[in-house]
């Protein structure tokens, strides 16, 4: 009897916040351990669960999933959010992966010094603008239909629209040039699914607080 | 009628490398149009072909394909190295996220000041020492196969060698504790399209240098 996946990470968004969503729009309920002190982490790697010394790692199905593309591209091949043949898979990997890039420079700005806080905070507006966003709305105009790829929900929609969340917490504004785009978000954030993990209560994290951020430098040994 | 897959980036390994050497260990014959100035990479960019205005691009069954990693799961699964199931797909796709973030780091290595660069490459010798190389060792030693995956030739098999190949070139002696990654050194390099690959005179390209760095900060001006 397959228990529920076991997600291993910080209790915070970091790389693990996309397995998430992904899991959550897949409806499949999941619990979460979460690496609180230096012990914790210590154990982690000293049992041998992770093939790389790094987390995010998901048990699942048996296994011990580590990096966080091999277990999304698991999860979203296990519930069919992956195009229905090797061309859509190429299209959604290609957009996954453009998303991928501009959730990266979300990701490590908490760990970035305050002093490049702003110019990387600029960049972040600039490359969503100009390069990230128009290519979706693009893609959304050139077909007309409700996802991005094959007329059905993917994962490139789930990964879209919890990049656009993170765009909209910097700068809601600028959002205003892309109006396929903000249906697209509108849409997706209603599905049963979806309207559920973006309630108070969900397993979704918060941005990552002060307190969290040193919490995690500890556990690492981190200056 | 097929024509070869185009592959579109700077005269060098970067980001395009494990793609050539993907296409190649599937004995994929390819051509490559090499950005050497700024009006070749801002006509691609002008003429809509790059979709994030990105290369690695390449041209192939009729599509124009972008990101390193969308164009190497593609030719995967078409070149038959991905897998036979879900299962093996994900221990395939594990392996190679985790050289791939090796071989990236040398990348990212060449374009440092020289005491960064240095210390940047030293920390690769190590995280290969340390990290990966035991991680590919204990692999092969537990079930005992020829490849890492499901007793079959995949492009996990193809990756690592790349990899081990390229922190050789950091370190001479750096598989010397690892006996296993030895014998699949030798191993995968006696495949013969591999064989051929790794001759002069292929499309493998050299370890980044002054000019190939030169090249591609002013083209992509950083």
């Amino acid at each position: 009897m397959a228990g529920k996946p076991k997600l291993h990470y910080f209790n915070a968004r970091g790389r693990m916040e996309s397995i998430r969503w992904l899991l959550a729009a897949a409806g499949v309920e999941f619990e979460e351990i979460f690496i609180e002190t230096p012990e914790d982490w210590n154990k982690l790697r000293n049992d041998g669960y992770l093939l790389f010394q790094q987390v995010p790692m998901v048990e699942m199905d048996g296994m011990k999933i580590v990096q966080t593309r091999a277990i999304l591209n698991y999860i979203a091949a296990k519930y069919n959010l992956y195009g229905k043949d090797v061309k859509e898979r190429a299209l959604i990997d290609m957009y996954t992966e453009g998303m991928a890039d501009l959730n990266e420079m979300f990701i490590v700005l908490p760990l970035c010094p305050p002093d490049q806080k702003d110019a990387k905070i600029a960049l972040i507006k600039e490359r969503t603008t100009d390069r990230y966003l128009p290519v979706f709305e693009k893609v959304l105009k050139s077909h007309g239909q409700d996802y991005l790829v094959g007329n059905t929900l993917s994962r490139a929609d789930i990964h879209l629209v919890e990049l656009l969340y993170y765009v909209e917490e910097i700068d809601p504004s600028l959002l205003a040039n892309f109006p396929l785009v903000k249906a697209l978000k509108t849409r997706i954030s209603n599905l049963p699914a979806m309207k559920k993990f973006l309630q108070p209560g969900s397993q979704r994290k918060p941005p990552i607080d002060e307190k969290s951020l040193e919490q995690a430098r500890k556990i690492f040994g981190m200056k | 009628m097929a024509t070869k897959p185009k592959l579109f980036y700077f005269r060098g390994r970067g980001r395009m490398e494990s793609i050539r050497w993907l296409l190649a260990a599937a004995g994929v014959e390819f051509e490559e149009e090499f950005i050497e100035t700024t009006e070749q990479y801002e006509k691609l960019q002008k003429d809509g072909r790059l979709l994030f205005g990105q290369v690695p691009m390449i041209e192939i069954d009729g599509m124009v394909l972008a990101q390193t990693r969308a164009i190497l799961s593609y030719l995967a699964a078409k070149y038959d190295l991905y897998g036979k199931d879900l299962k093996e797909t994900v221990r395939i796709n594990m392996y190679t996220d985790g050289t791939l973030d090796l071989m990236l780091m040398i990348a990212l290595a060449a374009f440092k000041p020289p005491a960064e660069k240095e210390q940047d490459l030293a920390l690769v010798v190590k995280r290969a020492k340390t990290r990966y190389f035991p991680a590919f060792e204990k692999i092969l030693k537990d079930h005992g196969e020829d490849f890492l995956v499901g007793n079959k030739f995949s492009w996990a098999d193809i990756q690592l060698l790349e990899a081990i190949l390229m922190v050789e070139e950091l370190d001479a002696s750096v598989l010397s504790d690892f006996s296993l990654l030895k014998a699949f050194k030798t191993r995968i390099s006696n495949i013969p399209t591999i064989k051929k690959f790794l001759q002069p005179g292929s499309q493998r390209q050299p370890p980044p240098d002054s000019h190939y760095v030169k090249v591609v900060r002013s083209i992509l001006h950083f």
